[in-house]
């Protein structure tokens, strides 16, 4: 009897999770796609047509930005971390509590450091450049993890085969180890890429949500989640909000779904 | 006239940490002969064959304390260039492994490292050190094929051949076969008593047969010591010591 | 030449390392140095246990406790519902469904908070309007929305916890002739509570951090917590609301909430570490 009971609430609630992201995937979708007009893709915006080309292309921008940034210093991070350091050195446990920590922090403490530090501190007013900075901070510690564990996939057997040969430890991080751990590497990428695309909190405090394109680095903007708070906020532009939701959507999906079919590749064993 | 040995070992100790793995080994392996270690798990013949390349170099806390002279050099001073070291002593593991890269590429990955480019040349090299393996007519028309695509005994094959291709004067051998089949056994055996005529072989075994079949000479680990090094034939007929006797005849082991 | 190499390489990705341990010391000095001042001025216990919140009086108690109320309130929906779906994924799932539900969970956790919110805003609001009552902006309609949105973290955690044990815990209860239900929650789910406990304190960490989508349902009001039905503010959404143009001891009280959010963040972090730790051993 008890048994039934707990089963019975194992299938509810997973009728209830998956039936929750379904719904709202639907209904986003199902509500959105008819607002899509080709005219909220037009190149500026003006408060008649609050086009959201200008916030497509400054998400770009931003994340372009924070992955030239933070890519390199991550994986460096986990260069170092896995390979370069010794294992008991206390530098290591500090970047790690580091990195833990810097990963629980909410966004809107980001957003508030941001601002403080980048946009009043060092003076770059609401800008791209504070903006990717603050986010690149924020990613920092997945790309660390993510790097960190492909590098602990590939095992010590082919390190050794190649330090045995006589090559040294950059000749075989970077042409035995680094290749082999690629897709674990890329798959951190993507997911900090998603990241950076439905961030909000951190972005409205230093990047600003200037609703023209930024034209230089230290210029304002907003990106499309900055630009789908908004619209919905002003209650007559329901409608553009929840087509701006549909493409917000739909990049997470792309995302998810590139994710997913690197890890399906790595599973496989790599190349 | 006194040829000098290949590698002379000299008092030889290693402590990981706190526990003390070598006791002062001492010896000496000849120009263009099979040595073999036979010993019970554990005693430190894995452990030793590691010091002959520095290999342990790579775990945090060994310490090493003697002397290794390969051609009458410390390998352990200051001024010992690690890569060359590896480059003249090369090894193969008990485990095969290959990179995740082509056959070619990873037998020319050797001498890439120590700075061959010619295209030319590494082809040469490549099928070289294929044939040297017994393996080039296996793997000839598949040279682009991944690594991890063939056999075990065959990856096994491939990572000799890789050991090779930088030509080495010394090939370290830690349980080479232990993890094959018994035919892909018989070919690796049959391979190591050809390349003896141009190299000098260390092999750990744990295969007491195997050692009898293809070494010269034998050194039998107990504990982090030698208790007795000598012609194999000797060793597995009439050993000098007893605990040799008792490991030889299966009372422990 | 080589050893120039790698020595610079060495260098290079120490330094590299070291940006997150210099960035987490930049902000927390950044954080602390602006928000202390504030509350040691104003009077620490006036900041933490006044219950108005206006221009010139900064009281934030109400918000402390909306924080504490919504997220115990996530964790109460939540955890229950993340840990049986975790069991389902993990023991009752066919393989074929699994290679389904698995991307979805990720995808579940990829969702930006405010796409989270604005189907919270309408779909729940007005529900929780129109069967509670109340004006639907409310307490209720936050505890829903966060519950949804800690369940990836909580089931993905849990999951993992309980496929690492040893498979030999569960044979051996069937083996005594004990149904698989049982098996499952008498012995396996006990046995990976310590994952399971890890996830419900991320999840609680999510909850608590969590603001856009919060700002969006809550109602924001910065009084004491009247009732579900009734609106609310918490840490996270007191900074958010006017950050933008707060400005003289206004502002650094706001920063001063972010002294107090970090704080509590800190503990659950600590928590969690502890409970990894322990783990380890």
């Amino acid at each position: 009897m008890g048994s039934k009971i707990l089963k019975g609430l194992v299938y509810l609630s997973t009728i209830l999770t998956f039936g929750a992201l379904g719904f709202l995937v639907l209904y986003i979708l199902f509500n959105g796609v008819q607002y899509l007009t080709p005219s909220l893709f037009e190149w500026t915006y003006t408060t008649q047509n609050v086009s959201m080309m200008p916030a497509l292309i400054t998400t770009l921008y931003v994340v372009l930005g924070t992955l030239f940034i933070a890519t390199p210093i991550g994986v460096f991070t986990g260069f170092y971390l896995v390979d370069y350091a010794n294992r008991d050195n206390k530098i290591v446990k500090a970047i790690s509590v580091a990195t833990d920590t810097l990963a629980g922090i909410p966004s809107i403490i980001y957003g508030l450091f941001g601002m403080l530090f980048f946009v009043i501190f060092l003076g770059l007013q609401f800008s791209l450049l504070a903006g990717i900075l603050t986010v690149t901070i924020m990613t920092l510690p997945v790309i660390i993890r993510a790097t960190e564990e492909a590098l602990i996939a590939t095992g010590m057997p082919i390190r050794q085969a190649s330090y045995a040969l006589g090559a040294g430890k950059l000749r075989t991080l970077f042409k035995v180890v680094l290749p082999m751990a690629m897709p674990g590497i890329l798959s951190g990428v993507i997911l900090a890429t998603g990241k950076v695309i439905g961030e909000t909190a951190a972005l409205m405090f230093t990047l600003g949500t200037a609703t023209l394109l930024p034209q230089s680095l230290l210029a304002s903007g907003r990106t499309l989640s900055l630009h789908m708070f908004i619209l919905s906020g002003e209650g007559h532009n329901v409608n553009e909000a929840y087509a701006t939701a549909v493409v917000l959507l739909l990049f997470v999906l792309v995302i998810n779904g590139l994710s997913t079919f690197i890890s399906k590749r790595l599973s496989k064993g790599g190349k | 006239m006194v040829t000098q040995p290949k590698i002379k070992v000299e008092d030889l100790k290693l402590w990981y940490g706190d526990f003390r793995a070598l006791h002062g080994v001492d010896l000496d392996i000849n120009e263009n002969e099979v040595t073999a270690f036979i010993g019970p798990s554990g005693c430190g013949k894995s452990t030793f064959i590691k010091t002959l390349n520095r290999m342990n170099d790579l775990i945090p806390y060994a310490r090493v304390e003697g002397k290794v002279e390969l051609d009458g050099q410390d390998i352990y001073s200051k001024k010992m260039d690690l890569n060359n070291l590896r480059k003249k002593v090369g090894m193969v593991f008990q485990q095969p492994n290959p990179f995740p890269k082509s056959i070619y590429d990873n037998i020319a990955y050797g001498p890439r490292t120590h700075g061959v480019k010619k295209k030319s040349e590494l082809d040469e090299i490549v099928e070289r050190s294929l044939r040297q393996a017994a393996i080039w007519d296996e793997v000839k028309d598949h040279l682009d094929r991944n690594a991890l695509s063939i056999s075990g005994g065959q990856q096994q094959r491939i990572c000799i051949a890789r050991a090779l291709a930088v030509e080495p004067e010394v090939l370290l051998m830690d349980e080479p076969t232990s993890a094959l089949d018994p035919i892909s056994t018989a070919k690796i055996e049959e391979l190591v008593s050809e390349l003896k005529q141009e190299y000098t072989i260390v092999m750990v075994t744990h295969n007491m047969q195997q050692a009898s079949r293809i070494s010269d000479r034998t050194a039998f680990f107990l504990n982090g010591h030698i208790i007795e090094t000598d012609q194999t034939r000797k060793i597995f007929t009439n050993p000098n010591q007893e605990e040799t006797e008792n490991y030889i005849s299966g009372r422990f082991g | 030449m080589n050893d120039l190499k790698e020595k610079v390489a060495h260098g290079v990705f120490l330094l590299a390392a070291i940006t997150s341990i210099l960035s987490l010391v930049v902000i927390v000095i950044f954080i602390f140095t602006n928000g202390l001042p504030m509350m040691i001025d104003y009077g620490v216990f006036d900041f933490l246990l006044g219950t108005t919140w206006n221009r010139t009086t900064f009281g934030i108690l109400p918000m402390i406790v909306g924080s504490i109320v919504v997220t115990i309130g996530a964790v109460l929906i939540g955890v229950p519902v993340g840990i049986f779906t975790a069991i389902f994924m993990a023991e009752f799932c066919p393989p074929s469904v699994y290679r389904f539900l698995k991307p979805a969970v990720n995808l579940m956790a990829g969702i930006p908070s405010i796409l989270y919110g604005f189907f919270a805003l309408r779909i729940i609001v007005p529900w929780v309007r129109d069967a509670f009552g109340g004006p639907g902006n409310s307490m209720l309609a936050a505890i829903l929305l966060l519950g949804i949105m800690i369940l990836p973290t909580i089931i993905s955690l849990s999951e993992s916890a309980i496929r690492s044990v040893p498979r030999s815990y569960y044979s051996g209860s069937i083996a005594l002739g004990a149904s698989k239900e049982r098996s499952i929650f008498a012995v396996l789910v006990p046995a990976a509570k310590s994952g399971i406990f890890s996830s419900v304190v991320l999840g609680v960490g999510r909850a608590i951090g969590e603001t856009m989508a919060v700002v969006m349902v809550a109602g924001n009001q910065p009084i004491m917590p009247r009732g579900l039905t009734q609106g609310v503010r918490t840490l996270t959404t007191n900074i958010v609301m006017e950050m933008a143009y707060a400005s003289g001891q206004h502002r650094d009280a706001l920063v001063a909430t972010g002294v107090v959010l970090f704080v509590f963040v800190m503990l659950i972090n600590g928590i969690f570490l502890y409970i990894k730790n322990k783990e380890a051993k």
